[in-house]
């Protein structure tokens, strides 16, 4: 290592201090799901229970939940499913077109959410009948591929293509060599592709907003519309610590099995 | 593996004509993503740029397929509209350069300084906010920054620098994770190798570091640089009395939809200019 | 039809010349035009009824807080009993503006909407619902007649809609600021006002006719007389003050909680706004924010159900009309909301026994100088025929101006 000792030191203080800036406000969320002031005066004015207990009987936001879940699983799979295809695609062949295909893919993450909202909105609403459950997987799928196609191609270029070509060579299907060759290298970036498109898609509100058919709530409009409410937005503080508390877990037990995924195959 | 279910004999024709025929391979890789993104994506926007050509009537806000070019002018040549589109990208830049700032000691801690073991767990500290709802940690900011609140007299109050500090907090993770992914790559061997062969830090870090950290910066601002230049929800929240690109796009949405739709061809516009000035870099790669 | 300026008109003009396009002409036939004098209701009959059996489902947009399921705040909910007792399974939408409500509505996917007065005539025109027949809303006998047969729910003798509710956009101020209540808007709008950096101003176009409604009383010689009826000379006069105003402004309020914070804290000194405000931040901490109705006047809503035009719902949609202006639930959401119910009889009803006092239900001479929300058309809204007034759309297109100067 060529780092010297006190650049380590300086680096850890630095990294403590960031880290610091990144749970200061959470702690913050944390404190006034206690907070006994309805509209977070601070300081507090007092520590209550009633908050927790008022968010466990919710309707509202289990019934958020469970849509925001429904919704983030298929926006995913397609994803899942439309991104691996597409970068085997980039990564594997050569052909005339592909740096456009690659932007394509990138572009509705790369254009701001409010554009790719109301363009989505405006073809809903004006030529295709409406907003449905439908149109809100369609928004969150087309920015989750990108997410997809990332990891994977990433891994893609890393792993060898010999590899496949051998099995190819040895007379194997396409689908053998994906399923015994390709799949086995390619899963553990698959995993956390489709780990971050839901992530994504779980907290996702602008495009939301514009895509959800009538009487749909996600909890990102769940939150939204109650945050703004009178006695409402202590429970949605309490929300947001669940989720946090609840995501630690999924989110460690991915990235261990996924792999330490920029030295995993570097070598 | 021997436990394979015999492949029906079509499934094993088609199979054998894909082996044969890479470009029919190809096609059927590409074409099932390719059609829902055009599909899905550039059609309605095309279609979103039509509309800005569109008229509406100015009392009942529907849309009169009336061509016409007035409010695509009426955007480009209002100073309100032109001054907005440049303040939203002074607060982008601001919120990307931060974002870098704070990433860079962070990635370097974790990828090259902290006990292997300790690595996914710091991964996992850097990418858990991401799962509290972005509307709760804006709301958290306003707590923090209100005037009278938690900072007291440190607060700056609400205006552009809570804009760009909050901006800045929501989307610091897509920064870190790229540049952490980039630092990894210098384990071990290379720095070593530089130094070995006698080469001076500087030296080491401009032929070894940098040609790491450039893409993987630029990865990383995509998506600092296009969340922050779309967002209207922290502006309203943080921000005072000002407003941002989407503010407008957001606020004309209901009532006049050829002015959002002529508005939004404004951050289309910057956001073209900046992934063609990145790729250069190669950081749409390895985004 | 826009193209009102000849301004534009010749921008469009030389774009036609220069890219050789056959652009529509300016001023064209376009469908659906509503400005001009050829604004006319859309013929349209009301159900003859009677109202029967319900078909099953209802899909309602509202106003936050007007149709509550239980599902944010289960003590809260006026919509289940209403599901057990027709068998009309609702689902609800709310919105956050006029202007969304009428986009929204405009989808065709509601049977019902709770629409303020600058939103009812744009549906009313925009052809979206259907005239009322209030024979069929038993309870609309107790509605308090102030609010029946009004401009924003009926066109052309026909009622379009059932009264619900109205309020007034107050003056709220932080009572530790204010050793006596203020009596005036000046605070909120004349340079130099000890309020100066903590004031809040409502943030929507509509807030244009606030500045109106402070010229009527400061600037006679305007002649403003109806703060939604303003010709260009009186907008501009409208706008200025507003750009007066906002070097003043801390904060364009879109939310109660929001606001009532700032108010409460003393972040803010004064704001416009809604008795609900006031009576969250008190509740919170007691006695923090002040409310008036200055000697100005001030802006108001008055809303409207109205039902869609061609509604298969349209059983559900009646006895849902009657079900929100029913004494109890009229006099539960007008608490739960805070404003005041149309429901004569709600006031017996309120959980809070002053209720309607604190609201003025009943209290006629006070709207007298409550200007409710109304859409601004081209012809003038007070009776003008000499001038052309400034229509909706300038106003909404102003008013992003100013916000993103």
């Amino acid at each position: 290592m060529v780092l010297s000792g006190p650049a380590r030191w300086v680096l850890r203080i630095l990294a403590i201090a960031v880290l610091t800036f990144v749970y200061a406000p959470l702690a913050l969320v944390l404190l006034n799901s206690f907070n006994a002031s309805a509209t977070f005066a601070w300081p507090p004015s007092g520590f209550t229970l009633d908050w927790w207990s008022a968010a466990a009987g919710n309707e509202g936001v289990r019934s958020a939940v469970l849509l925001s879940v429904e919704v983030a699983l298929l926006a995913t799979a397609i994803a899942v499913v439309l991104g691996t295809l597409a970068s085997l695609a980039l990564v594997r062949y050569e052909f005339f077109g592909r740096d456009v295909v690659s932007l394509l893919v990138l572009l509705p993450i790369a254009l701001p959410g409010i554009v790719t909202g109301i363009a989505l909105n405006t073809l809903f609403t004006q030529a295709l009948g409406g907003l449905t459950f439908v149109t809100l997987v369609v928004g969150h799928a087309t920015f989750c591929i990108v997410l997809v196609v990332n990891n994977a191609s990433a891994r893609l270029r890393r792993t060898n293509a010999t590899l496949e070509e051998a099995s190819t060579d040895l007379g194997a299907t396409p689908w053998t060599t994906w399923r015994l060759v390709t799949f086995p290298a390619l899963r553990g970036a698959l995993v956390a592709g489709a780990l971050l498109a839901f992530a994504l898609s779980f907290d996702e509100i602008i495009v939301t907003t514009f895509t959800a058919g009538p009487g749909l709530q996600t909890l990102p409009l769940w939150i939204l519309q109650n945050l703004f409410r009178p006695n409402q937005s202590p429970i949605v503080n309490v929300a947001a610590v669940g989720l946090v508390v609840i995501s630690v877990l999924p989110v460690y037990l991915a990235y261990r099995l996924s792999g330490d995924s920029a030295t995993a195959t570097t070598k | 593996m021997t436990t394979l279910p015999a492949p029906s004999s079509w499934t094993r024709r088609v199979q054998a004509v894909l082996h044969r025929h890479p470009r029919l391979r190809l096609s059927g890789l590409l074409a099932p993503a390719l059609l829902w993104l055009v599909l899905l994506y550039l059609v309605p926007l095309v279609l979103l740029l039509l509309t800005a050509f569109a008229e509406t009537d100015s009392f009942t806000g529907q849309i009169t397929w009336t061509l016409s070019a007035d409010t695509v002018l009426d955007v480009l040549t209002t100073p309100a509209y032109l001054f907005t589109a440049l303040r939203t990208v002074l607060v982008a830049v601001g919120v990307t350069v931060l974002c870098a700032v704070l990433a860079l000691p962070l990635a370097t801690y974790m990828a090259l300084v902290a006990a292997p073991r300790r690595r996914p767990l710091l991964v996992a500290l850097v990418v858990t906010p991401l799962w509290a709802s972005y509307l709760v940690k804006v709301y958290a900011w306003r707590i923090l920054l209100a005037p009278e609140g938690v900072l007291g007299g440190a607060s700056p109050g609400y205006g552009w620098t809570a804009v760009v500090v909050t901006l800045t907090y929501l989307w610091l993770p897509y920064m870190v994770m790229p540049v952490y992914t980039g630092i990894s790559a210098l384990r071990g061997s290379y720095l070593e190798a530089a130094a070995d062969l006698g080469a001076r830090p500087w030296t080491t870090f401009r032929t070894v570091v940098l040609p790491v950290l450039k893409p993987a910066i630029a990865a990383g601002s995509v998506f600092t640089f296009s969340l922050s230049l779309g967002d209207y929800i922290t502006v309203q929240l943080v921000g005072g009395t000002n407003q941002m690109l989407g503010n407008l796009v957001y606020a004309n949405f209901s009532t006049d939809l050829p002015l959002a739709a002529a508005l939004a061809v404004l951050p289309l516009i910057v956001m073209a200019a900046y992934l063609l000035t990145i790729r250069r870099t190669g950081a749409l790669d390895r985004l | 039809m826009r193209c009102l300026s000849a301004r534009r008109g010749l921008r469009s003009a030389a774009v036609v010349g220069a890219l050789g396009l056959a652009l529509a002409a300016c001023g064209g036939g376009g469908s659906g035009s509503a400005g001009g004098a050829q604004q006319q209701a859309p013929a349209g009959e009301a159900y003859a009824g009677p109202v029967g059996q319900g078909e099953g489902k209802l899909s309602v947009l509202a106003w936050p807080g007007y149709a509550e399921d239980g599902s944010t705040d289960p003590a809260v909910d006026w919509v289940t009993p209403f599901e057990r007792a027709t068998g009309c399974q609702v689902s609800v939408k709310t919105f956050a503006t006029s202007a969304e409500a009428v986009q929204l509505f405009g989808t065709g996917e509601y049977d019902v909407v709770s629409a303020s007065g600058d939103a009812s005539l744009r549906l009313v025109y925009g052809d979206r619902v259907q005239p009322v027949n209030t024979g069929l809303v038993p309870n609309y006998a107790d509605i308090i007649p102030d609010l029946k047969d009004k401009p924003w729910n009926t066109v052309g003798g026909k009622n379009y809609g059932i009264p619900h509710g109205r309020g007034a956009n107050l003056l709220l101020y932080n009572t530790a600021a204010h050793s006596t209540a203020p009596t005036s808007w000046k605070d909120m709008w004349e340079p130099g006002s000890p309020a100066a950096g903590k004031i809040s101003p409502y943030d929507d176009g509509i807030y244009i006719a606030d500045a109106a409604v402070y010229l009527m009383a400061t600037q006679p010689d305007l002649k403003i007389t109806n703060p939604y009826a303003l010709d260009q000379r009186q907008f501009d006069a409208a706008i200025a003050l507003l750009k007066q105003q906002k070097p003043m402004v801390s904060e364009y309020w879109a939310d109660v909680v929001k606001q009532g914070q700032g108010l409460s804290s003393g972040a803010l000194s004064e704001g416009q706004g809604w008795q609900l405000t006031a009576n969250l931040a008190n509740t919170d901490a007691p006695n923090t924010v002040g409310t008036v109705k200055p000697t100005e006047g001030a802006t108001g809503w008055s809303d409207t159900w109205m039902v869609k035009k061609d509604t298969p719902n349209i059983n559900c949609a009646y006895q849902w009309l009657n079900h929100v202006i029913s004494p109890e639930v009229n006099a539960q959401i007008a608490e739960y909301f805070g404003e005041a119910p149309a429901n004569t009889k709600s006031c017996a009803l309120t959980k809070d026994r002053n209720h309607c006092a604190t609201y003025h239900a009943q209290e006629t001479d006070f709207w007298d100088n409550v200007y409710y929300w109304t859409t601004p058309t081209e012809d003038c809204l007070d009776g003008r025929t000499d001038v052309k007034c400034v229509p909706y759309d300038q106003w909404v297109r102003s008013w992003s101006e100013l916000r993103s100067a």
